[in-house]
């Protein structure tokens, strides 16, 4: 229930620090053309000529009632936002993990054995540049290399302009399916490969790091030692007994990734134009954005706060010694 | 118009309507979500708590049915910065929502395409003022229907202007972001109920409809002509005004199909549409394509990107840079003519800028042709005057004072403004007038040093910037202006005359306050005499430029790419093409 403090404490901040912002939204929203009259009625019908603390108290109020306000930019419910952005979020997160994951556990797992070898030396340089890879331009490399020049991939957005699937879940990838549009799947699929390349280069290296460093340590237990004079096969030591206990911290390590990437991934999701949660993000804060701003917080938190507490329940049943 | 997110206007209507459009949405977690989130398996499901309400599409897509990608098949496929905000034309005041609208609509007149001329549109004719422009008779085109089949006639024209017109007509309000605010109407006709300026609109037949006004209006037919103006389908608007902004419907050259929100809006050519035997030069002909599809890309680099790689058949929101390089690939760039302005404005309520000759002073040691040279390329040209030459009434007889350090430093010195210590401010994004203005002030500031005097650069985040000028905290400030409607009154009278010099939020931030020049365009605003406001508006710049309470620097023209084998885009000085002319030819890209 450590949830409710942390939210408070969450909204508490934003709260404060949204208005501490430069620039005026009710200017913001009005422009350049706007009369002082104008502005001065605009902040009062959004309440922001009412004391801080006041307005705080009735965020609050309206948020415990699932009511975020409404978004300023597009006039409907933040929370109706999030959620119609929130599949799109979900599948990128979900396919940038899984690049993560089958990707950085097994190389994790080989420059661990051959620890010292060529392979390693090069995996951990590797990883290096991936943790301080700027997005940003690996993005745009990518579309530069495999969308304009080579015309391999698709870009931008979740699907390309001849395709339509129909929407049940607001996943692409699910909802083709269900309705067998494999013409859709695949699309989709294509235009999810780049976004998640740049999405999941730097969990994948964080992975990697873990995997590896976790892996080594775990070799050098007596267990390990046990097994392998009882002649156990290698690759058996390996997986079964050294990488079962190695991925307890690796698991910690992915969790906080996927908070992370669910919260929105702003620079990824602006570059590749995927309407999810973080362009919703982008554009709130560039229009300053109060009600949107604070959603896009909030949700991030209490997405972040759930996902540690799956990755405690998921402890349980990688490790049997974990009993809640 | 695409300078603000919302509105000019006075309308003050525009966060209330936010917040109504809120409540007036149920509260409660639709089944349609329930099962989205349940069968995505989101583990973060106790946010159902704060679930909202339904809505949203019935499909996802990156644009239409059948068809084919931007090179192959019938699909236009045009590329922009921003998703729109609403569908409802008189309801939005965003270019990129009116972008949309004005393919799904037409308004009773219309500009020509290319140019701020105006065309008739749904009326037939352009009205002659009567009763000293107290009054306009528009001829109505006959047979047109709305693309839900109820027929355009006076009626339809009735009800539109009584919806926008009348706080208490019932259908008073649209829904979506904007609700309720009308912010156009505001804006151009001065206001709902008793402050507006048309005070009835009568059916006097089938297809006739009788204008009257509570004072004549100048630009009228011009505000008339405007986007926002369209006609929507009563029907439709009676049938669900709630969700017309979501589900429009006009009688256009294109039917709306669907908008995936911060993606694409979805629209399909109008077999039926009216205008496909009107001239070209009418804006008439087509719809060409057989789909179009609008496409929200906000990162820059990314819309190139599409364009050069064939996902795209056209990309706004070129860069000057871009130019070059769009080319390179083998593609199209075209421009816009001209209908925005930047400037140096000075502060002429401060010293020592109350000073023409200081003014003049520092006009006179900026090279003007070397910095749009270097930071607009081929998309501006120097402004000699203080509005585009798009603009009717455009002085072509007035000249910029000559680039001349020397002058420059004589003028100052007569001033006793010899060691001038002053601030330049610079916005801080790039705006459609003004693609770079830190390194415009940059250059500014090195030819202002030449001339002895020292500018300290100064800027401030983009929406601080606008109210701190618009206090006026600068002494010297770049600004600049994209025209809405064509008119010398949009430009002219909203940035110079004394009534826009206010304590806070002015537009006119040069506070230049001249009775002579008010005069003159309270003059150009309140007559029609087409012969009398050209007099006016060319003395007004005449009068302006011996004042120079601005250094005007360039009217900028925003650049197009284009596909090789999109034929026929009418780049409009407003930014607001009809796609209707567009023609994809064979070949593809």
């Amino acid at each position: 229930m450590q949830i409710i403090p942390v939210l408070l404490g969450v909204s508490f901040v934003v709260f404060f620090m949204v208005r501490a912002i430069p620039g005026d939204p009710a200017q913001i929203l009005l422009g350049q053309q706007a009369t002082q009259e104008q502005v001065a009625q605009v902040r009062e019908n959004m309440g922001l000529d009412k004391p801080v603390i006041v307005q705080y108290g009735l965020f609050l109020f309206d948020a415990v009632r699932g009511d975020l306000g409404d978004s300023v930019v597009t006039g409907r419910p933040v929370t109706t936002e999030l959620l119609e952005r929130l599949p799109a979020t979900l599948e990128l997160t979900a396919f940038a993990m899984l690049v993560a994951v089958l990707v950085g556990v097994p190389v994790g797992v080989i420059s661990a054995v051959k620890q010292y070898s060529l392979l390693d030396k090069a995996t951990s340089v590797l990883a290096l540049t991936g943790i301080s890879m700027p997005i940003f331009w690996l993005a745009m490399i990518l579309i530069v290399v495999f969308f304009v020049n080579l015309g391999w991939l698709p870009f931008p957005g979740r699907l390309g302009t001849e395709t339509t699937i129909t929407a049940f879940t607001g996943l692409v990838l699910v909802d083709s399916l269900l309705t067998l549009n494999f013409a859709g799947f695949w699309d989709g699929l294509l235009h999810l490969i780049m976004p998640a390349i740049a999405l999941g280069t730097i969990p994948m290296a964080v992975v990697t790091r873990m995997t590896r460093s976790s892996m080594l340590e775990v070799m050098n237990e007596d267990y390990v030692r046990t097994a392998r004079a009882k002649g156990v096969a290698p690759w058996r030591v390996i997986f079964k007994h050294a990488l079962r206990n190695a991925m307890l911290p690796t698991v910690t390590v992915i969790g906080l990734q996927v908070g992370l990437l669910m919260g929105g991934a702003v620079i990824t999701e602006t570059i590749f134009s995927w309407p999810g949660v973080g362009q919703f993000a982008y554009d709130s804060i560039n229009r300053r954005d109060y009600a949107g701003i604070q959603g896009v917080v909030l949700y991030g938190a209490a997405l972040f706060v759930l996902v540690n507490l799956l990755v405690d329940v998921l402890y349980a049943i990688f490790d049997p010694r974990v009993r809640y | 118009m695409q300078e603000r997110f919302v509105s000019k206007g006075k309308s003050a209507r525009i966060a209330k309507g936010v917040i109504l459009a809120g409540i007036q949405q149920t509260r409660t977690i639709s089944r349609r979500h329930f099962l989205r989130l349940s069968a995505a398996g989101f583990t973060g499901a106790a946010l159902l708590g704060v679930a909202g309400c339904g809505g949203g599409g019935e499909t996802i897509s990156g644009g239409g049915q059948g068809g084919g990608g931007a090179g192959g098949g019938n699909t236009f496929v045009f590329g922009r910065g921003a998703d729109s905000v609403s569908l409802d034309p008189i309801n939005t005041t965003d270019g990129e929502s009116l972008r949309v609208t004005r393919q799904i609509f037409d308004g009773l007149l219309d500009f020509a395409p290319e140019s701020t001329d105006l065309v008739p549109s749904l009326a037939i004719e352009i009205p002659k003022p009567e009763n000293g422009g107290r009054a306009y008779t528009f001829k109505l085109r006959e047979g047109v229907k709305f693309h839900d089949g109820a027929p355009f006639d006076a009626e339809a024209v009735k009800f539109n202007f009584d919806r926008w017109r009348d706080s208490k007509n019932p259908y008073h309000k649209g829904g979506g972001g904007q609700s309720e605010s009308f912010a156009y109407y505001v804006g151009q006709f001065g206001g709902f109920d008793g402050d507006s300026i048309i005070t009835d609109v009568e059916v006097v037949d089938e297809y006739t409809v009788r204008f009257t006004l509570k004072q004549p209006q100048g630009p009228f037919l011009k505000n008339i002509a405007m986007s926002p103006f369209a006609i929507g389908s009563p029907k439709a608007i009676k049938a669900n005004v709630e969700d017309f902004w979501q589900e429009p419907v006009g009688s256009g050259p294109f039917k709306f199909v669907a908008w995936n929100r911060g993606s694409t809006v979805e629209l399909e050519a109008n077999e039926d549409w009216w205008g496909s035997d009107l001239p070209a030069s009418q804006g008439g002909g087509g719809p060409k394509v057989d789909k179009v599809v609008i496409r929200a890309i906000p990162d820059n680099t990314s819309r190139v990107a599409a364009l050069t790689g064939g996902e795209l058949s056209a990309a706004d929101g070129l860069t000057p840079e871009d130019v070059p390089s769009v080319r390179d690939s083998g593609l199209k760039v075209e421009f816009r003519p001209p209908l925005t302005i930047g400037y140096l404005a000075m502060n002429t309520q401060k010293k020592p800028f109350d000073d023409v000759n200081v003014r003049r002073a520092i006009y006179q040691a900026i090279d003007m042709d070397k910095i749009v040279e270097a930071f607009f390329g081929d998309t501006g040209q120097v402004a000699t005057t203080y509005m585009p030459p798009t603009v009717p009434f455009w002085n072509e007889s007035v000249e910029r004072y000559p680039f001349d350090p020397e002058a420059a430093k004589q003028l100052l010195k007569d001033a006793g403004q010899e060691n001038l210590e002053t601030d330049l401010w610079y916005m801080p994004i790039p705006r459609p007038y003004m693609p770079d203005g830190k390194g415009i002030a940059q250059a500014m500031q090195a030819d202002l040093e030449k001339v002895g005097v020292t500018a300290k650069l100064v800027t401030y985040e983009w929406g601080t910037y606008l109210e701190r000028t618009g206090q006026g905290d600068h002494d010297m400030a770049l600004l600049g202006w994209t025209g809405d409607n064509g008119d010398p009154d949009n430009f002219l009278n909203v940035l110079l005359g004394s009534a826009s010099a206010t304590e806070t939020d002015a537009l006119n931030i040069a506070y230049y306050k001249n009775p002579q020049v008010d005069k003159l365009l309270q003059k150009g605003q309140t007559t029609i005499d087409q012969s009398e406001r050209e007099r006016v508006y060319l003395r007004a710049q005449e009068l302006l430029v011996e004042d120079a309470p601005w250094v005007p620097i360039a009217y900028a023209k925003p650049p197009l790419g284009f596909q090789k084998n999109v034929q026929g885009y009418q780049a409009s000085p407003t930014g607001g093409e009809a796609f209707n002319t567009v023609e994809l030819t064979g070949g593809g890209a």
